[in-house]
């Protein structure tokens, strides 16, 4: 494990309870994780079990119904709307398995998005703009529409626009969900060069070679963490190695 | 200080793009865009090509009257609208040549009075030549001043013409060329109904007349007062001026004090016959020009209302299609605020715009009605009325922009990204 690194997430007791109907669903039931920086993290898990649920909180877009949860030292458990508005502008970054880009605005537009509602990003986007989208390998697409772009160039887009204010943490929902093989490992190389420059990655992923250039890989089950191991410890990517392709069951 | 700065700066920036986002948003949906302006434009188009033509109008007629002189009084009789008289006869209530008797001596602030008398249409023979309805009326020599209408050719009434009820008159210029009179007619005789009259003079016509708007041309004679008594019984009524135009409202209360008396009309007892002053009528006029105005406008009104309701439908199609962009704009960091003047500045843009095309189509219609009439010449769209349809035009936007704004900035970013 990576030592001496700052503490990015925490959380502690985390539950998130759906109400439908008379039934109470536990989505998430006891959630206790801590991440450093620079860590570079694959959540996984079969559907229902949470981790679309986890993502949303850890990315502020839903709340916990108990527990704690600190980002870069912040409580955000009892935080307003407008301040969550702001952690999610200034701290985080997600990516999307649909990509989410907006079709009438080119690329540069698109990565500028954020800061447009940034009160410090206002000023310099377009320089930061373009600057991120040099650093993903976009610099001659700058001026495209999402429509011109192929598929792996809009999640190229999408992943400078998660960069561009700079967050503390890099949230991809299936990243390569909707790529092809090929376009995918371009985009998983994307993100292991993003590591090594030192961003801090969670992906939420249901494919294991998605995971694999984890370093770190937390299974999810009913709501709850049944496996947090390094990727050399994780038993699928073990067997992986030895040859075998078989999946977890 | 700092914090007030950055607080501006923040809203400044939030406008900004707000319009920014809009103007964009307006550009890539321009089919849907003008048809959901469309309301607005027709209801603003409408709106001021209504005040226009109105205040065109109006300015027509009081150009007319004001030829009149603004410390011009008309005096005559009218059934009270309540009170035993209220249903007494015109010959109860009409006046007596009598009734106005001593009036300059107890009136001071009236300068000068003549009573007219009205016997109704002639027609006018010299030698072979005839003329069918022409208006004969018996005035005094004041009446030239008072109406500023001067004699051009000859003479005016004279004391002795009224007091011998000589049959003599004055003509109108067209009335003459009409007749084959000779361009100096003094002297020539001419025929009113049964009765021989001797020309005198030639009275300048009535400025509105000159322009012939009506068709049939108008013509005038006029004889002394008494005279009229010859042609049969004659309607009474009277011109005063009073000394200035600021003394016309102590005038008309002298006159009406002095007429009540000679009337015998008892304390508590209605006026059975008005003073009306050329400004009380611009008065009346302007009123009615103004209720005319508010029923127009109300009218109009309800149009950008029904327009309203097309780009509060818009925008709720609008903020239901782009679901997922909300959401989006949520996840990165978007703050309800935000997402609400978006959507906010989006529809009053919207309106905006509309009320812009809709002033330039209303200033097309503005030289179309121009173009109607010589009545109409002087429209015009004056520049309250802009901004009043201007205004109300982005009220509306901004009213039926709020709930699908609201909507909008109150989803949820999980639930909107999830969205199909």
């Amino acid at each position: 494990m990576i030592k001496a690194h700052r503490l990015i997430i925490r959380l502690q007791e985390v539950t998130r309870i759906y109400q439908v109907g008379v039934e109470r669903i536990h989505a998430l039931n006891g959630i206790n994780l801590q991440l450093r920086e620079n860590e570079y993290v694959a959540v996984m898990g079969p559907s229902g079990s949470g981790k679309s649920t986890l993502m949303n909180v850890l990315g502020c877009l839903d709340r916990a119904s108990s527990g704690c949860y600190e980002l870069d030292g912040q409580d955000t458990t009892s935080m307003s709307d407008a301040a969550l508005a702001r952690v999610r502008n200034e701290r985080i970054g997600f990516v999307f398995q649909t990509f989410e880009l907006l079709g009438q605005l080119n690329a540069l537009k698109n990565v500028e998005m954020p800061l447009i509602y940034s009160p410090d990003g206002w000023q310099s986007r377009r320089k930061r703009a373009q600057a991120v989208l040099e650093r993903v390998g976009l610099a001659d697409r700058v001026k495209h529409k999402p429509n011109q772009l192929s598929g792996g160039e809009k999640q190229r887009v999408a992943i400078a626009r998660a960069l561009v204010g700079n967050p503390s943490i890099l949230l991809a929902d299936e990243p390569t969900g909707n790529l092809d093989s090929t376009t995918s490992e371009g985009i998983l190389e994307l993100f292991d060069r993003l590591h090594q420059e030192g961003q801090t990655i969670i992906i939420v992923t249901h494919e294991e070679h998605v995971a694999r250039h984890a370093k770190r890989i937390i299974r999810l089950r009913d709501g709850r963490i049944y496996s947090d191991l390094a990727r050399d410890h994780d038993p699928a990517y073990k067997n992986a190695k030895n040859g075998g392709s078989q999946e977890l069951a | 200080m700092i914090a007030l700065i950055r607080t501006a700066t923040a809203f400044f920036r939030l406008f900004y793009q707000s319009v920014y986002l809009a103007l964009g948003q307006i550009w890539t949906n321009k089919t849907r865009s003008i048809l959901t302006a469309i309301g607005i434009v027709i209801g603003v188009a409408a709106v001021t090509a209504v005040i226009a033509a109105l205040t065109g109008l109006k300015a027509a007629i009081l150009t007319q009257v004001e030829s009149f002189g603004t410390n011009t009084i008309f005096v005559f009789p009218t059934r009270p609208e309540k009170g035993p008289m209220r249903h007494a006869s015109w010959w109860t209530i009409r006046f007596l040549p009598e009734h106005f008797d001593g009036l300059l001596e107890h009136c001071p602030s009236v300068e000068r009075l003549s009573r007219i008398a009205g016997t109704g249409r002639y027609t006018i023979h010299y030698r072979e030549k005839s003329v069918e309805y022409v208006e004969v009326m018996g005035i005094e020599a004041a009446y030239h001043e008072i109406l500023s209408r001067p004699v051009a050719l000859g003479r005016t009434f004279s004391v002795i013409d009224d007091m011998q009820v000589r049959p003599v008159c004055l003509i109108d210029p067209k009335l003459r060329d009409e007749l084959h009179l000779d361009r100096d007619c003094i002297g020539q005789s001419i025929r009113i109904g049964h009765h021989a009259f001797r020309i005198v003079g030639v009275i300048e016509r009535r400025p509105e007349l000159e322009s012939g708007e009506s068709g049939q041309e108008h013509y005038e004679v006029f004889i002394p007062f008494k005279t009229t008594f010859k042609m049969g019984k004659p309607w009474i009524a009277a011109f005063a001026a009073s000394k200035s135009a600021e003394v016309v409202e102590e005038a008309e209360a002298e006159i009406r004090f002095f007429l009540r008396r000679t009337r015998n009309i008892r304390p508590g007892e209605p006026d059975t016959f008005r003073v009306e002053s050329v400004k009380r009528f611009l008065e009346t006029i302007n009123k009615i020009a103004l209720v005319v105005t508010l029923v127009a406008g109300g009218i109009v009104g309800i149009s950008l209302l029904v327009g309203g309701v097309g780009i509060m439908n818009i925008m709720l199609v609008s903020v239901s299609e782009r679901t997922r962009e909300i959401g989006l704009r949520k996840a990165v960091g978007a703050k309800k605020s935000a997402i609400l003047t978006q959507f906010l500045i989006e529809a009053v843009v919207l309106c905006l715009i509309g009320g812009l095309v809709g002033v330039g189509i209303g200033q097309c219609l503005t030289l179309v009605i121009c173009g109607l009439s010589p009545i109409l010449e002087m429209t015009f769209i004056p520049a309250w009325a802009i901004g009043l349809s201007f205004g109300f035009a982005g009220c509306v936007g901004m009213f039926f922009g709020m709930f699908p704004a609201f909507k909008a900035a109150r989803l949820d970013p999980i639930e909107a990204l999830r969205h199909e």
